[in-house]
């Protein structure tokens, strides 16, 4: 389509040309039908062991009032030592993280290094701070790097904190009570994964925008330990993927044959040449 | 009142296609870069002698034309205003902008690389910036025809973005946008004969 008013290309990047519009519509349906944002109303929790980090989140997106996604990876890969938990919309923490990911590669395949904890923080921080929140990305951020054992939280407007233990989402409130109840410096491994599970856990249950089941993800120096689901829902429905019934299942009342009787009329044959 | 916003206008519109570069243009943007108190009172002195006494700094940063885009034909197809897209004629929605991240993105570079450059030539001195913005102005002329897409190679590998990926790799990629210009309005509007 040749417009004859287009007299420079437009930029790459984000393009803003149909906010207006989308806003005057937005007035014309008094808000009620336009379409809602992915959101995964969440609990994410963090915790900082012995021998690295372990970080756990729930499974459930919810799309205003429905749960959308029952199975929802919460946990993102950022580089082989650093893993990232995201909460707030489902979109931007996506692409966010796979961003972050990719520049650390890059990084990564300049330097022959594995990159560190606090260089993804700050790349996150400046994406974050140049959209002034709105992109709406709640990250907790962990790692193994030569440095130690690190977990940050980054927030949707580019605030950063780093503390040895975190919970972020909705269901943060229940499941920092947990973690500020257990916590102890220079846990094991064992202890680690309970209390994170028992932090998620207590989110799960006391906010509607958590549930489901709870992935685990432990970080070492040795390696990754991605457990999904590490447990799962007791409120499971018996819901069938495929529905395809075994011979037999439905019961047969009556059976009726009816041969049915054919006069050859016609016979031809015709040779094939197959020489 | 838009004759006085188009002279700058226009002197953007030079010196970003790759004007000559004086030492008069020079002491200008560093007048914008570093503005001290002195630099203030002489500013204030020169609008009130071309009299337009009004504070109109602040307000000219807030206005979509901060950054020159077309000229003040609306944004409809063949000129004429596009109900559907762009709802109805109003000077407001010409001129602020319609979401908080319009301006700020449109002159996010610019900015960085103001302070950046101020940053530089407060640690370093004068020539740090110089040559930089030197280097800057050459790998910003190799361009293809307007209509073209151009990669822009050297001037990313000054940058440094050649070994980031950012938002504006991945959305509305120009080298697969749905709109095309006509070629000879594009270049005509390049070389200012339009």
């Amino acid at each position: 389509m040749a417009l004859s008013s287009v007299l420079q290309t437009h930029p790459a990047g984000f393009n803003f040309d149909n906010v207006a519009r989308n806003s005057a519509l937005e007035g014309l349906f008094e808000g009620g039908q336009t379409p809602k944002p992915l959101k995964t109303g969440t609990t994410i929790a963090g915790v900082v062991f012995k021998d690295g980090v372990v970080l756990g989140a729930d499974t459930r997106a919810t799309s205003s009032e429905v749960v959308a996604d029952k199975m929802c990876a919460k946990i993102h890969y950022i580089s082989p030592n650093i893993y990232c938990c995201g909460a707030g919309t489902a979109a931007d923490t996506e692409k966010t993280t796979d961003l972050l990911s990719s520049n650390l590669s890059i990084f990564s395949l300049n330097s022959g290094r594995n990159p560190r904890v606090v260089m993804a923080v700050n790349i996150l921080q400046d994406m974050l701070y140049r959209y002034h929140g709105q992109v709406g990305a709640n990250l907790i951020l962990g790692g193994v790097d030569c440095t130690g054992n690190h977990l940050y939280t980054v927030g949707p407007y580019g605030s950063v904190n780093k503390v040895p233990y975190l919970a972020m989402g909705s269901g943060d409130l229940a499941a920092l009570g947990i973690l500020e109840d257990g916590f102890k410096h220079d846990l094991e491994l064992e202890k680690a994964k309970e209390l994170v599970r028992a932090s998620i856990h207590a989110g799960i249950m006391s906010d509607l925008g958590s549930g489901n089941n709870i992935d685990i993800c432990v970080i070492t120096r040795q390696g990754v330990d991605y457990i999904r689901p590490y447990q799962e829902s007791e409120y499971k429905d018996n819901r069938n993927v495929r529905y395809r019934y075994r011979p037999g299942t439905t019961p047969v009342l009556t059976e009726k044959v009816v041969p049915l009787k054919l006069e050859v009329a016609q016979e031809a044959v015709q040779h094939m040449d197959t020489a | 009142m838009l004759t006085a916003y188009n002279i700058p206008c226009l002197y953007f519109v030079l010196s970003n296609y790759g004007a000559v570069f004086q030492g008069r243009d020079l002491h200008r943007m560093f007048r914008n870069y570093c503005a001290t108190p002195a630099d203030i009172q002489a500013y204030q002195k020169e609008s009130a002698r071309k009299g337009d006494t009004m504070n109109s700094r602040g307000l000219r940063s807030q206005l979509k034309d901060s950054v020159p885009v077309a000229g003040l034909c609306p944004q409809g197809a063949y000129g004429v205003q596009d109900s559907l897209r762009s709802g109805f004629t109003s000077i407001k929605n010409e001129l602020l902008p319609s979401h908080p991240l319009e301006l700020s993105e449109k002159n996010f570079h610019l900015n960085q690389d103001k302070m950046n450059f101020s940053t530089l030539r407060n640690i370093q001195g004068l020539h740090a910036p110089l040559k930089l913005q030197m280097e800057y102005r050459a790998a910003r002329q190799i361009q293809r025809l307007p209509f073209l897409p151009s990669s822009n190679l050297a001037l990313d590998t000054l940058r440094g973005s050649d070994e980031c990926i950012g938002f504006e790799d991945i959305l509305c990629d120009p080298a697969q946008s749905e709109v095309m210009g006509e070629p000879h309005m594009m270049v005509e509007y390049k070389l200012g004969l339009l």
